[in-house]
């Protein structure tokens, strides 16, 4: 025997579609867009038809290859430069250089940003300095460092150190500021030591922050290894391609732009890495 | 272990916030506050468990804690204030990380805390998994774990649905039902005071004064029965009626404001 519940149930009217003379009109759908999604191969076929296009361009006489060289020349340049180990040379001097003053900058910048994230009298003199000397671009900066650092690696260092500090610096005391205020209240009312809130609240709270600066820092790093290359070095990136520049070696000049490139996404993967691995909790 | 709210007054700036609040929180016994939006309530929470300093007055204790207690004021936080970069057990064993225990001793602490709070099988879950029910729980395994003999919670439920909400009530209850723990606990739902406290203090309109401080003539045993629903009805209207005008006149400045 059927339930109560089911009985009503049963005997309740269904609605079927009114009948009625005036005609119907579906309701138009208005939700579409503003949704962006991403295709995985959208891209890689667009850059693969450019390069396609750029080919065609070169091989059937379309452009000049002194102005502008196909795909193929630039590959071959690439080649020769690994074969011959000059591309070794100059990007291991350009590693160096980005290396050292990155981390330098960095280690400088969390250092300072964590001060002013967390002492009064820190980020009332750091903020100050920090915001008066930040817009100064520091490859400006590069003869003065050569004046007083000499002409060797130093100077070239100096500049990207102090290109990345800034930056990291900057990164670091708004990730520190942007600590969930109710996460620290929490670890004060367990009676947490200082170094340990530091530790276990405010470092991995400000981690998003701090990754995100150094994805700018190194691009900041690349621009101005480069840059400081161009005006005074005799290996790097840089001063590989101001050479190719001045000898109208247009394929070589392209081939280091190729290498800056595929070492700037190489270092984008690297920090997307870090990402995923420390930030897996996101 | 007693905790005392001497003469307490606060102000963030030129805005008075609590003016003169005095009562006394036994040991074992759960009060309530309650009163209009913005009067002050998390404040002196805050205050309590010493998180804020007042502008005058005094949070004080009296007796001892139990020797086993770690932490005797211990929070539970309206937002659940989780680390989000640790998992369940992390976040329950992160107040234990620096009190001395062993690591065999934490271990059973965290074990305990987890198995009281029905944690025990989400315990490498993150709490970016859970709903907000569950991360209320491992707000309060964590607040479980240190063997508190005061709880201080602000608004613990507001921030979950209403099914939460009941379920939650009924692990409150059953938690400090031995009367091993005490509890403050800061509410705008009357039906929430009515059920846990042992007394409720009704402040007014900011600047928060004590309106009244009303005792629950019913054990809390006694609530959980069918035949306590309608005094508790009642009891809620008469606290109701208290803050009814006061509340519209807070919402009508807050809206001004």
């Amino acid at each position: 025997m059927p339930s109560a519940r089911s009985s009503m149930l049963d005997r309740a009217p269904r609605e079927a579609k009114d009948q009625s003379a005036e005609a119907t009109r579906p309701v138009a759908f208005r939700g579409a867009g503003f949704i962006p999604g991403g295709s995985r191969h959208a891209g890689w076929i667009a850059l693969a038809l450019v390069i396609a296009v750029w080919q065609l361009a070169g091989s059937a006489g379309w452009v000049n290859p002194l102005f502008l060289p196909a795909p193929s020349a630039i590959a071959v340049a690439i080649y020769k430069l690994a074969m011959s180990g000059a591309l070794w040379q100059h990007l291991s001097w350009s590693i160096m250089r980005i290396g050292t003053g990155w981390l330098i900058g960095t280690a400088a910048g969390v250092v300072v940003g964590f001060a002013i994230g967390l002492s009064t009298m820190a980020r009332g003199v750091g903020i100050t300095f920090i915001s008066a000397l930040f817009p100064i671009p520091k490859i400006a900066l590069l003869p003065l460092l050569i004046l007083w650092l000499g002409i060797g690696e130093e100077p070239k260092i100096a500049t990207i150190a102090l290109g990345v500090f800034f930056s990291t610096a900057i990164s670091v005391y708004s990730g520190v500021d942007a600590v969930p205020r109710n996460l620290i209240w929490m670890a004060q009312s367990f009676n947490v030591p200082f170094h340990a809130i530091v530790r276990r609240v405010i470092w991995p709270g400000a981690l998003p922050s701090i990754l995100a600066g150094f994805r700018i820092t190194a691009s900041v790093a690349l621009l101005l290894v480069v840059s400081a290359e161009m005006i005074g070095a005799q290996y790097g990136i840089g001063a590989f391609v101001l050479q190719a520049g001045n000898l109208m070696q247009t394929d070589q000049l392209l081939a280091g732009v190729v290498i800056l490139s595929l070492f700037g996404l190489a270092v984008g993967k690297l920090i997307n890495l870090l990402e995923t691995r420390l930030l897996h909790w996101r | 272990m007693d905790l005392i709210a001497d003469h307490i007054s606060h102000r963030f700036g030129a805005l008075d916030v609590l003016d003169d609040v005095s009562f006394t929180v036994r040991a074992g016994e759960i009060v309530a506050i309650v009163g209009p939006s913005g009067c002050g309530k998390s404040t002196l929470l805050s205050i309590l468990g010493g998180l804020l300093r007042p502008a005058a007055g005094a949070a004080e204790l009296r007796g001892a804690a139990a020797a086993d207690s770690l932490n005797p004021l211990t929070f539970v936080f309206q937002d659940f204030a989780l680390l989000p970069w640790n998992t369940v057990e992390e976040n329950v064993a992160f107040p234990l990380l620096h009190t001395g225990l062993s690591a065999g001793e934490r271990r059973a602490v965290i074990d305990d805390a987890l198995r009281r709070t029905g944690l025990s099988d989400f315990r490498a879950a993150y709490p970016k998994q859970l709903s907000g029910g569950m991360r209320q729980r491992v707000g309060i395994a964590r607040a479980l774990a240190v063997r508190p003999a005061i709880l201080l919670m602000d608004e613990p439920l507001s921030a979950l649905d209403s099914q939460t909400r009941e379920l939650l009530m009924e692990d409150f209850v059953r938690l400090l039902a031995d009367g091993s723990m005490g509890a403050v606990y800061v509410t705008h739902n009357l039906e929430e005071a009515v059920r846990l406290a042992d007394r409720v203090v009704v402040l007014s309109r900011r600047p928060g004064r004590i309106r009244e401080i009303v005792t629950i003539p019913m054990t809390r045993a006694e609530r959980g029965t069918t035949d306590a629903r309608g005094p508790m009805a009642a009891l809620q209207g008469e606290l109701w009626s208290l803050i009814r005008k006061e509340a519209i006149d807070a919402e009508r400045e807050v809206q001004h404001a």
